[in-house]
């Protein structure tokens, strides 16, 4: 089981993320961080395959990835 | 809970101040990256441009030196002559290293330093507001080239990359792109790579990095990355060069 960990403090929403996972599983939020933007919220209910590319396209290093058994 | 993509130790846990979507976090990120692994983490001195990335040693959690507007290279040169031993690099972007610091680079170059440089491309002056830069493409606009640039009033993109690979000094010259996830890993093998011939005493070696920089573009993240895929890379070919 794979699952991603947003900094959304960190995310400065630019969807780059959401733009490449391959199962859409990374959306926008309407709520805002404390910088005063819309940052990306993981859907923890979708089958991630850990391809890592959100992590590594993005910009400001806030997505962690886990696996578990 | 197995980790398999963490924030490396070389990067501080500072917010970066880069606009969204700025090809800088990446590349910022893929030297901590190759700092790491290759464990020179205490061994390293980076000498930040001046442009966007001015406080990038805010954001590198080893040892770092700021450099007047161009002069990283000569900075560097000074550095490494005192510390032999030690990992030195600089970080710049096209409006350092390829305008006001043109002649510290090329003679930098020229001597065959045993240096490491990243060179951020994002043609355009980011920290000032978009301004035309050496390696501006033709029919880009910028904030001075309104109607995009025009070869008989501003001369032609500077491809530094491939002037410095001609002199017989430099070792490495590699262009990458950052312009998909794939891109940064190859971006990241190739950093990886200046920093191993450096301490492998090989001399000098420049990695030139395609970055995107939406703002001043006029494109959202997404589209910066594929201008890159689809304009950029035309005139600046991505591979070695030397």
């Amino acid at each position: 089981m794979i699952k991603i960990k947003i900094d959304q403090d960190k995310c400065k929403g630019c969807l780059l993320c959401v733009n490449f996972c391959p199962r859409g599983l990374i959306k926008k939020s309407p709520k805002l961080n404390k910088q005063g933007l819309n940052f990306v919220e993981f859907d923890l209910q979708g089958d991630c395959s850990g391809c890592l590319q959100c992590a590594v396209i993005c910009p400001d290093c806030c997505i962690e990835v886990y696996k578990s058994e | 809970m197995e980790k398999i993509f963490k924030r490396c130790q070389s990067l501080s846990d500072l917010p970066m101040h880069y606009c969204p979507g700025c090809g800088h976090g990446i590349a910022h990120r893929l030297v901590a990256e190759a700092v790491d692994e290759l464990g020179v983490r205490e061994e390293t001195i980076g000498v930040a441009p001046v442009g966007c990335a001015v406080v990038a040693y805010d954001y590198w959690n080893f040892d770092c030196s700021e450099a007047a507007h161009g002069r990283a290279l000569a900075v560097a040169t000074a550095i490494k002559r005192v510390h032999p031993q030690k990992l030195v690099f600089t970080y710049q972007g096209d409006g350092d290293l390829a305008a006001i610091g043109t002649n510290e680079t090329i003679h930098a170059a020229n001597r065959g330093e045993n240096l490491s440089v990243i060179f951020i491309n994002n043609a355009v002056y980011g920290m000032t507001g978009g301004q035309l830069a050496p390696t501006t493409l033709l029919g880009q606009k910028t904030s001075t080239s309104v109607d995009g640039r025009q070869k008989q009033l501003h001369g032609y993109p500077l491809k530094i990359s491939e002037i410095l690979a001609a002199l017989p000094g430099v070792y490495y010259v590699e262009r990458v792109s950052l312009e998909s996830p794939a891109g940064v890993l190859k971006a990241k093998r190739a950093v990886k790579q200046a920093f191993q011939n450096q301490l492998n005493n090989l001399g000098f070696s420049l990695v030139e990095v395609l970055s995107p920089c939406p703002t001043y573009w006029g494109l959202s993240p997404q589209a910066a990355l594929q201008w890159i895929k689809d304009v950029m890379q035309k005139e600046f070919p991505v591979g070695r060069i030397k």
